[in-house]
């Protein structure tokens, strides 16, 4: 009673509660002493959503306004309604409302698109047992506890509990390519012992609370059966049918809901990723702040001046100019406060709206010419780099470290068997059919000592390669087979055709996680030994033309913290066996001594070579041994909480005293011109740090044959090896080691700085994971600091680094501990599988490539491209130009709105301060929007200050940008300085011009409009023709906007003076425009300050020219020269041998 | 200017003839097009500013400017122009005491006369103007003291001025015409000029009251409600401005020149750019080809001083001045442009020294493709 209240209390909010009930089929079980009634879980309306057509106004405004700049023009516009300010709130409403509407526009159709999705998602017909029978339903009506039926080929509406599958086996296929992108299919079993007759089954699940993590589950199933205790069976992820995943090669399955709508985990995994801000943003946002101040001091000194001023006798109220008696009669502290507030307003033009468009708008558009690189292209996926977000595109051109992952993105993970090795002996595979067969029957001279193990060693070995993984068999679908006869008949083929006996199965394909595990298979399988698949628990091997049947009785599934898995077979004979594959480092420690002694040899000079290596070793199990180690594992499996901790404390009792079989070598090859892009991004002053799981000698050759150590580099090494080499303590040796590399890095290095070409020396750092881990977690704190700064320290000053046997969560940590380093460098993360996913995240631009491995990476990267070459030209062209527009975008806009509000300010000193407008409403208005807005946005998508050709070939230019050169403050003080200058320039000459009003030759005078309207003239042309100068990449589109906005100024100007517009109260500029052009005195003073604000843009140039083209043409040759003449080429190390014959093809 | 190489580079157009069958439409929407704008490689103009580009500019610049310059300064120098402070501050001006005895209420005009003497003949066609120191027309509150459509011929707006007239919208009840601070301070001095014949006879030079408003103005902006016949009739449910002493349709006699349309009017309504500004006035039309239009001697101003400026430190000044195809008189220009070409030309030497000293090389450099 008392838990029931409980429950009751806490079933309004879930979140306390770590576990949740369903009853399937909701029906209430007997056994139990009183049904608590079910909390409310959430239907399964999926709601991507963010608005509903009642709440689109309010929300999208609040969203918008939320935002700093929205806000500020907000208040601007409110006081310019409340307050009598100089400026209708036309001026600075229409661009407000022009912004918010657009964007609310862009979040609607947005939100209505997916709005259609969910709806297509949520109406999708589904079956629903109600009574025993399939119901038809809405799917989004599905409620926690329904059964639901889903056929092949449909997708799953909710997060599914398997219990009943058409299969005779009673598992089903999946494949979750919408998830995860891997498009293998995917076995998930029922629960066992539920009955056939779902009407009748009783039963409670009892599951943890909806959690995100697509791969782990824990749950377990009570079942009730009339006068019988109740069964329980633990439930995993291979029990759950995941929503948004695809059923396969099962005709039907019946399922429970668990999780519905926004529990599901692939609802969960769409939450949002946090948003990733761009060093240029935060530079934006300092020089507003800079303006901001501009503005406030601009406005708190007219304010001041004006009532001194006033002060003056006669000033405040001339006779001819008296106040309004509602002027009179406000408090003056009151008239001071709306004083100041419209200075402001008539200032705040200074900080433009339209600049937040254009620069959303330059990132939005600007991000296309990634999607649309057909560089980027690759026929073997067919497909192009893809852009997640256009918020990083300028940040592609400021990075300063990556970080690499090796499997997959500096290799191919195109993995080929090369060689083995059994009891110490070598057997080298060569790819000539002679001596395909020679192995398992002639036993023939595969090592160059010619000798051999034992023949029943070798077979042992075969077999453990052959059983020890979880690869499937690809089913193809549109040759029906009679299952099991089928590939009796196969086989019988093969025995009959004995000359291609592996053909059909190569054809047929393998399917599993990891490539390592097909290149073992097929490996094994041009020895003679053939996986034929895996029924019903029963694993079958073909052994040249014997099929030998194993029971499957455990699998202890790969982890990459363990890095080894196992397999427990069964015999036929009855003999328990297991086999175990896994990293060196994790296997040797559980075999014996002397075997490794053997095999220790080979597998580090096939590491040496570049090669993956695995060990393998097997174990007999006693009964009793299995038995323990059954229930061990079986108990581990139902525990709800921690079992992970349990299996893998079990795994590890298990797994000990194994004898070592062998050594395999895989090899993984070098992605196209990996080589050539690591040497680029080093060359561009880009420090390149290899991130991997793979152990140090296999990451080591890699990194040489990506040349990122050179022959003549130094290495410095900080492994579990090098801290225990001496046989001290591993703290004091870590300490003293890294006080050592310290010395030699960072002390030494000035001197190495002054003699920069002559014997300088490179390093190379390696770490391993185990070392990091000392290094990050230090037993005491204040080492921890001291040891961070002294690791980093060294990692900054060496050229390249190899951080090995990282664990996922170890690169996500390096990565921080560098993003947060002094000067908080701009790190890139390149990755390919679901183990970059963490580094990809952490780093402030992620960028996935389309590999094996899953769409992980991809999906939650920043940037995805299809190989790792192309990221060579992703950063040194792309990421260039996009950094030289935008940074260019922001200060030119910058620039462009001092020396437009500056004369205005001016103006105040003239007029009695009385915030009387320069320029007319009409032009205020217009000039961020459609005066000078094109030309700036055409030069932000155009602009090619040095061609992209240029940019690839010259690594180095990439550094001429570095650490936001073009943002920092000296040329924003230099920006500024000319926005003054121009700003000075403009006003006091026009002032100096009407130092005699009467300009035309009619002696007729001209009034305050036209001066203004000169001055504005003057800043239009300027300033467009100040970027026109800028621009370097002239194109028909540049010509056209930058001319065709002056012009449209011009017409716009005599268009506008040229009409008694109805709904202006005041005519300002009738005929201003066209009056001012009917003076040549006019003309001649506008051509005059164009030039003279010109001229030290065209002087700068040609002073700094040791800077210019010239240079860096000079530059090109010296360094092309120095790449012919590079002692790199014969610099390679040993893997020429390996990746020579690549490189060549490659070029 | 710049030197510069076309580069275009061409757009390598082997479209793969996919379109034919649908299998290969699949990967096309893939792959991306390979056009110019999409690859970024749009034929284009590279210029780049070298010594040896701007070289030849800053010379061209210096050659042009220079000349120009000259010629303003002269065009300046020739222009004959005389101005006369007639604000009576002084205790011996001639218009002290009207100045001093200003008052609202008084109904006689207060006369002065001030005497000058022109030291060279004006030759060509001279312009009177008067001019306002320290008079803030510029003020906000001043320059959107007025109703546009009031002064357009609006029947509504005549009787409704608009708000922004305020405090000079309404008078007793009845709505201003023409309402708000600018018109209500129309400048009302009367300024008459007189040629001293050596013989003591005072001779009066004709001035022309029209053309000193921007033709537009006078024409389409100005206009007088219900066409300029009657005005007395139209006006009548309104009432003058306060300062003024006639009401509006008794600017002129002339019907082409009074009520809105007065050309001294409109001049008044342009507001000036500047606290000291000067507004024409009238024109002395040149009459024979042989004599200056004024010939060096002594004149006479007869002044009518209506119009107070004392109260708020004011000066009134009365400005003769021929113009010429610049304008009036502006030295400013002339010296700009000598100046601004020296510097150019002057730089275009430090440059070449530069440029001969320390590249000798090539100077046509383009970055190579």
């Amino acid at each position: 009673m008392l838990r029931r209240i409980f429950n009751r209390l806490l079933g309004g909010d879930e979140r306390r509660v770590d576990s949740r009930t369903i009853y399937i089929g909701h029906r209430s079980c007997p056994a139990s002493e009183a049904f608590i009634p079910p909390p409310k879980f959430c239907d399964n309306r999926i709601v991507s959503s963010k608005y509903t057509i009642w709440n689109f106004l309010p929300k999208n405004l609040f969203e918008q306004f939320r935002r700093i700049a929205n806000f500020y023009f907000l208040i601007i516009f409110l006081v310019q309604v409340i307050v009598d300010t100089p400026t209708s709130p036309v001026t600075s409403g229409l661009p407000l409302f022009f912004v918010i509407i657009v964007t609310a526009i862009k979040q609607g159709y947005e939100d209505w698109l997916r709005h259609k999705a969910d709806n297509e998602v949520n109406k999708y017909p589904v079956k629903v047992l109600e009574d025993g029978k399939p119901v038809d339903k809405d799917s989004e009506k599905i409620k926690v506890g329904d059964v639901v039926e889903v056929k092949e080929n449909e997708t799953f509406p909710c997060d599914l509990i398997l219990l009943q599958s058409s299969r005779d086996d009673n598992t089903c296929f999946v494949t979750t390519a919408s998830l995860d992108g891997e498009s293998n299919h995917k076995t998930h079993y029922t629960v066992p012992d539920t009955e056939k007759d779902l009407d009748s089954l009783s039963a409670t699940i009892e599951c943890e609370q909806p959690q995100p993590d697509l791969y782990k589950f824990v749950g377990r199933m009570h079942i009730y059966k009339s006068n019988q205790e109740p069964a329980v069976r633990s439930l995993g992820p291979e029990n759950l049918l995941l929503k948004g995943a695809t059923l396969k090669n099962t005709q039907k399955i019946l399922g429970v809901a668990v999780y519905t709508g926004m529990e599901t985990k692939m609802a969960l995994n769409y939450q949002g990723k946090s948003q990733k801000r761009s060093v240029v943003e935060k530079s934006i946002n300092a020089f507003l702040l800079v303006y901001l101040c501009i503005l406030l001091s601009k406005a708190l000194v007219c304010t001041t001046l004006k009532y001194v001023f006033q002060n003056k006798p006669g000033q405040d109220e001339p006779w001819y100019n008296e106040k309004t008696q509602r002027e009179k009669d406000t408090n003056l502290y009151l008239k001071m406060f709306t004083d100041f507030l419209s200075f402001m307003v008539l200032f705040n033009f200074i900080i433009p709206v339209s600049m937040y468009v254009t620069v959303e708008m330059q990132k939005f558009l600007g991000s296309f010419f990634i999607g649309w690189d057909k560089d980027f292209y690759d026929p073997e996926i067919k497909e192009g780099a893809l852009v997640n977000t256009s918020d990083l595109n300028e940040e592609l051109g400021q990075v300063e470290y990556v970080f690499t992952d090796k499997t997959g993105t500096l290799t191919q993970n195109n993995m080929e068997f090369i060689e083995c090795c059994i009891d110490g002996f070598q057997y080298k595979y060569h790819d000539s059919s002679s001596e395909l067969d020679g192995f398992g029957v002639t036993y023939g001279p595969m090592s160059k000592l010619q000798q051999k193990a034992g023949w029943e060693r070798e077979e042992l070995f075969l077999r453990a390669l052959c059983l020890c993984h979880t690869v499937q068999v690809k089913e193809s679908t549109e040759q029906p087979q009679g299952q099991e006869d089928g590939q009796k008949n196969q086989v019988d083929g093969s025995v009959l055709d004995g000359e291609v006996p592996s053909a059909p199965q190569e054809e047929k394909g393998f399917i599993a996680s990891s490539p390592d595990e097909i290149a073992l298979v097929k490996g094994a399988m041009r020895y003679g030994f053939t996986f034929m698949g895996l029924e019903s628990k029963t694993m079958k091997i073909l052994n040249k033309n014997d099929v030998e049947m194993y029971e499957l009785l455990h699998v202890l599934n790969f982890d990459p913290v363990r890095r080894r898995m196992s397999v427990i077979v069964r015999t036929r004979s009855g003999d328990t066996l297991l086999f175990c594959k896994g990293a060196d480092s994790s296997i040797f420690p559980r075999v014996k001594l002397e075997e490794v002694e053997r095999i220790r040899m080979h597998v580090e000079r096939s590491a040496t070579e570049g090669y993956r290596t695995l060990c393998v070793a097997y174990k007999c199990l006693s009964a009793e041994e299995y038995e323990h180690a059954d229930k061990g594992l079986k108990e581990a499996r139902l525990a709800l909480q921690d079992r992970e901790e349990k299996l893998t404390a079990v795994y590890n009792q298990v797994e000990t005293g194994m004898s070592l079989i062998g050594a395999t070598a895989v090899e993984d090859r070098l992605q196209e011109e990996a080589a050539e892009t690591m040497e680029a991004l080093q060359g561009a002053g880009i420090k390149v740090w290899v991130l991997t799981g793979d152990k140090m000698e296999t990451a080591k050759s890699t990194c040489y044959a990506c040349r990122l150590f050179q022959r003549n580099t130094e290495l410095l090494e900080l492994t579990v090896r090098t801290l225990e080499e001496r046989g001290r303590r591993r703290e004091d040796r870590l300490h003293e080691l890294l006080l050592e590399y310290h010395k030699k890095t960072v002390q030494d290095s000035p001197l190495a700085k002054t003699s920069w070409s002559v014997g300088n020396q490179d390093y190379g750092f390696i770490v391993d994971g185990a070392s990091l881990t000392m290094v990050l977690n230090s037993s005491s704190d204040s080492n921890t600091s001291h040891y961070k700064n002294l690791f980093l320290q060294i990692c900054q000053n060496c050229t390249a680094v190899l951080c090995c046997r990282m664990a996922p969560l170890q690169k996500a940590q390096i990565v921080k501990l560098v993003k947060n380093s002094k000067g908080s460098p701009i790190t890139l993360s390149i990755g390919d599988g679901a183990n970059d996913v963490s580094m990809i995240l952490e780093a402030h631009v992620g960028i996935g490539i389309k590999g094996k491995e899953g769409r992980q990476a991809v999906r939650n990267s920043d940037y995805a491209i299809p190989k790792l070459k192309h990221l060579k030209k992703l950063l040194l062209a792309h990421g260039h130009l996009y950094y030289v527009r935008i940074a260019h975008l922001v200060q030119y806009f910058f620039y462009k709105n001092l020396c437009f509000i500056l004369p205005q300010f001016l103006y105040q000193f003239f007029c009695g301060y009385s915030q009387q407008p320069l320029y007319d409403a009409a032009y205020l208005t217009m000039y961020n929007i459609c005066f000078t807005s094109m030309p700036i946005l055409a030069y932000s998508l155009l602009e090619q200050h040095i061609g992209m050709e240029v940019l690839l070939c010259n690594a180095t230019l990439y550094s001429d940008i570095a650490k936001n050169a073009m943002l920092r403050w000296p040329p924003f003080i230099y920006w500024t300085l000319l926005g003054v200058y121009h700003g000075l320039l403009f006003f006091f000459g026009v002032r100096l011009l009407f130092g005699n009003l009467a300009l035309p030759d009619n002696g007729q005078v001209f009034g305050n409009w036209s001066y203004g309207t000169i001055v504005f003239t003057v800043l239009v042309f300027t300033v467009t023709l100040k970027l026109a100068l800028d621009t370097r990449h002239w194109t028909w589109i540049n010509h056209f906007v930058i001319w065709g906005s002056l012009a449209f100024y011009v017409l716009f100007s005599l268009f506008w003076g040229g009409i008694i517009w109805p709904f202006l109260s005041q005519q300002r500029l009738y005929f201003v425009f066209a009056n001012m052009l009917s003076s040549v005195s006019t003309w001649l003073v506008m051509i005059l300050l164009v030039l003279l604000s010109l001229l030290p843009e065209i002087l700068l140039p040609v002073l700094r020219k040791p800077r210019g083209p010239h240079a860096r043409q000079k530059k090109m040759v010296e360094s092309s020269e120095g790449g012919l003449q590079s002692p790199r080429s014969p610099a390679r190390p040993l893997l020429m041998r390996t990746f020579s014959d690549e490189s060549n093809t490659v070029i | 200017m710049m030197a510069s190489s076309y580069n275009a580079k061409e757009e390598d157009g082997h479209h793969s003839g996919s379109a034919s069958h649908g299998g290969a439409a699949v990967v096309k929407s893939k792959k991306p097009d390979n056009t110019a704008f999409k690859q970024q490689r749009l034929p284009a103009w590279q210029p780049i500013l070298t010594a040896g580009t701007v070289l030849p500019a800053f010379f061209v610049i210096g050659l042009i400017f220079i000349p120009i310059g000259i010629g303003l300064y002269v065009t300046s120098n020739n222009i004959k122009e005389f101005e006369i402070d007639y604000t009576g501050v002084d205790m011996n001006s001639a218009c002290y005491s009207c100045a001093k005895n200003f008052s609202w209420n008084s109904t006689t005009s207060c006369l002065c006369t001030v005497d000058f003497t022109l030291e060279q003949p004006f030759e060509s066609n001279v312009f009177m103007y008067y001019g306002l120191s320290n008079f803030y027309q510029n003020h906000r509150r001043y320059v959107k003291s007025r109703d546009d459509s009031q002064l357009n011929g609006d029947m509504s707006a005549l009787t409704n001025p608009s708000k922004e007239c305020e405090p000079y919208r309404m008078s007793e009840g009845l709505p201003i015409a023409p309402c708000g601070a600018i018109a209500n301070s129309l400048f009302n001095d009367t300024l008459k000029l007189y040629y001293l014949e050596a013989n003591g006879t005072r001779n009066e030079i004709p001035l022309v009251k029209k053309g000193i408003a921007w033709w537009t103005d006078k024409h389409v902006k100005f206009r007088n409600p219900g066409g300029n016949a009657n005005l007395t009739a139209v006006f009548q449910a309104t009432s003058k401005p306060v300062n003024w002493r006639n009401p509006v349709y008794e600017l002129d006699q002339d019907p082409e020149n009074n009520g809105f349309i007065n050309e001294d009017f409109i001049v008044w309504m342009r507001t000036a750019a500047l606290p000291t500004f000067r507004k024409l006035y009238r024109i002395i039309q040149k009459k024979s080809s042989t004599m200056p239009t004024l010939p060096s001697g002594k004149y006479v101003l007869d002044i009518t001083y209506n119009y107070p400026v004392l109260s708020f430190d004011g000066r009134k000044r009365m400005i003769l001045s021929t113009i010429s195809w610049m304008g009036g008189k502006n030295p400013f220009l002339g010296i700009a442009y000598i100046t601004v070409g020296s510097i150019c030309f002057f730089l275009g030497v430090v440059l070449l020294i530069i440029h001969h000293k320390y590249d000798t090389r090539s100077t046509g450099a383009d970055i190579p493709n």
